[in-house]
């Protein structure tokens, strides 16, 4: 079976972008990204959990049976999570206070999970890796996105303390949109969150639509199509 | 035989909606003078502004949506929101707030959810609990009122109040400076806030409390615009009063068990946003219960989570927040107070089992 690289990476990007539409993850999203250098290491640190699984479980798909592969994943992920906690601990130690308890709730992340019991444990190894990467990337650009809305609305600043995540070079990589900004709590409170996934679902849905319409209009041949909706439970 | 005449029509017209919303605007006039009155001219400021912002975006939403924009303008809803909304915030409080409040009101809360009639929550408590938890600092710019003991006007000429709203053009620039002179507390902030006091002695001491009568007539001034919209038959009596009851009930128990740090229930029914809440924000026909049974359920809902919410919450009003829980509670209310329809023994709900 040959794997199409191409298919695998619109997926992950787009199509069943593990954010926007399969919804998975909700938990960390909507909960660190209240600026972008939270949602970029949580992004970070859930796309090297998402490989690391992926290759793991893809390593051990034909050892591994299946009435007890889930407890065998569960452990796999949570020793990749210990270790990435342990690392952040180690490297960026203010960031691994910023981000709390986001960090080993990564665990229960059902895009890992998902991931793994969907494709790794059906996939070769090269497959797999490049399958938890592409996730992982689709991942991490929607939480990047959320949280560059989130801060320039609720701070009007972008890119602040970036220091944290990539050392002292990067102190003064922050960007003041509005001087004198008053703040807007809203944005950086959870119920700013949920608005913020919904306009950025919104978006993608208008887009795809869209895209479906122009489709529609340059065949000639006018037929009707029905609309499918994705739905992934998780 | 001698029959009396009556010439027809009997059947007069429907109501339109732009009508309704006519009169439950002009409904909010008494109390709107009453606030120009006492608080200044901010009040008034504030209501153009929010009907302008709610006009265009209302304006703007519908073009987006490609829906007919001369039609859903000229129904008048977009304007009541913008003005109840005007009406809730104080009267100092920066256009750029007023324009959040409203941009959130009308994009987010109607014209998200699929315009007018499909909004699960009150718009305008929608804008302004946005605006609360958002703003405290400008939410609380409350004018101190009209000195009425000491017989002295205390309330800012327009062209100041115009300067502090739009931050710019004050003819004395310590105006803008001296901001805090002219803003105080609410009496129901008096009462929360009370440093160790009694009510008795706060009521002997607040200076903000010896002028309670300004919120008095206020209040007043709502209560008789909402007499007159019960009297045109634009709404029933069940929301407002069931809540004006229920909070008179409910305070008056907190108030018998210990006079000394809980509020009487005049307080609780005259000052803060109790008129205007239940006489123009939970009668909102669309995000409140439907029937008569639903809509005394839903109202006492209200009073019972207001009176909490101020005496033991962080805020000390609590009409939006109230009125969002209960409006989160309106289909599951409707679903359990069907009326019973003619004909049937009991109503069509669930636990008859839909027969």
């Amino acid at each position: 079976m040959s794997t199409n690289y191409k298919e695998l990476t619109l997926n992950g990007l787009w199509k069943n972008n593990p954010a926007l539409v399969q919804l998975l993850g909700l938990c960390p999203l909507l909960a660190v990204t209240a600026s972008v250098v939270n949602a970029l290491s949580l992004g970070i640190a859930s796309m090297l959990v998402l490989i690391g699984s992926n290759f793991a479980v893809s390593v051990f798909r034909n050892f591994i049976p299946s009435a007890v592969r889930l407890p065998v994943y569960v452990m796999i992920i949570a020793a990749l999570v210990t270790s990435i906690e342990l690392a952040m601990q180690a490297l960026t130690y203010e960031l691994y206070l910023i981000l709390g308890i986001f960090i080993p709730l990564i665990v229960t992340n059902c895009i890992i999970m998902g991931r793994a019991e969907a494709f790794a444990a059906k996939n070769p190894i090269k497959a797999s890796l490049y399958d938890g990467f592409i996730m992982g990337l689709g991942f991490t650009v929607v939480l990047v996105l959320l949280g560059a809305l989130r801060e320039i609305l609720g701070a009007g600043t972008l890119f602040a303390d970036m220091d944290l995540l990539f050392g002292a070079s990067a102190a003064n990589m922050k960007i003041v949109i509005f001087e004198d900004y008053v703040g807007f709590l809203f944005a950086i409170l959870p119920p700013g969150a949920f608005v913020g996934l919904g306009l950025l679902i919104a978006l993608k849905n208008a887009v795809d639509i869209t895209m479906k319409d122009r489709e529609l209009r340059r065949q000639s041949a006018p037929q009707k199509s029905i609309i499918k909706t994705a739905q992934v439970d998780s | 035989m001698a029959l009396i005449q009556i010439s027809s029509p009997h059947v007069q017209r429907p109501t339109k909606t732009a009508d309704i919303m006519r009169l439950v605007i002009l409904a909010t006039l008494p109390g709107l003078l009453a606030m120009t009155f006492f608080f200044g001219w901010g009040t008034l400021i504030n209501v153009v502004l929010a009907s302008v912002f709610a006009l265009l975006f209302e304006a703007l939403c519908t073009a987006a949506r490609k829906r007919p924009v001369g039609f859903f303008l000229k129904d008048n809803s977009a304007l009541l929101t913008g003005i109840l909304l005007a009406l809730a915030i104080p009267s100092f409080a920066p256009w750029w707030v007023t324009l959040t409040g409203v941009f959130f009101a009308i994009v987010i809360a109607k014209q998200l959810y699929g315009g007018l009639g499909q909004n699960p929550f009150n718009p305008a408590m929608v804008g302004y609990a946005l605006l609360l938890i958002s703003f405290p600092v400008e939410m609380t710019r409350w004018t101190a009122p009209f000195d009425i003991n000491g017989n002295s006007w205390n309330i800012l000429s327009f062209a100041d109040t115009f300067s502090i709203i739009f931050g710019i053009g004050a003819s004395d620039p310590s105006v803008l400076l001296n901001l805090d002179a002219h803003t105080g507390a609410t009496p129901l902030d008096t009462l929360k806030h009370r440093n160790g006091l009694t009510t008795e002695e706060l009521w002997q001491s607040s200076s903000v409390l010896a002028n309670a009568g300004a919120w008095y007539a206020v209040s007043f001034g709502y209560f008789v615009g909402g007499i007159f919209l019960i009297y045109r038959k634009i709404f029933t009596w069940h929301t407002p009063i069931t809540l004006l009851v229920t909070l008179a009930i409910v305070s008056s128990i907190g108030f018998a068990i210990d006079p000394d740090s809980f509020a009487d229930p005049f307080v609780h029914l005259t000052t803060g946003a109790t008129m205007l809440g239940a006489f123009f924000i939970a009668t909102d026909p669309v995000s409140s219960a439907t029937s008569n049974r639903g809509k005394i359920i839903f109202a006492a809902g209200i009073a019972i989570l207001v009176y909490v919410i101020r005496t033991w919450g962080n805020y000390p009003d609590a009409m939006a927040f109230a009125v969002m829980i209960m409006n989160l509670c309106a289909p599951f209310i409707d679903q359990y107070s069907q009326p019973r329809s003619y004909g049937h023994k009991k109503a069509n709900t669930l636990s008859s089992g839909g027969k």
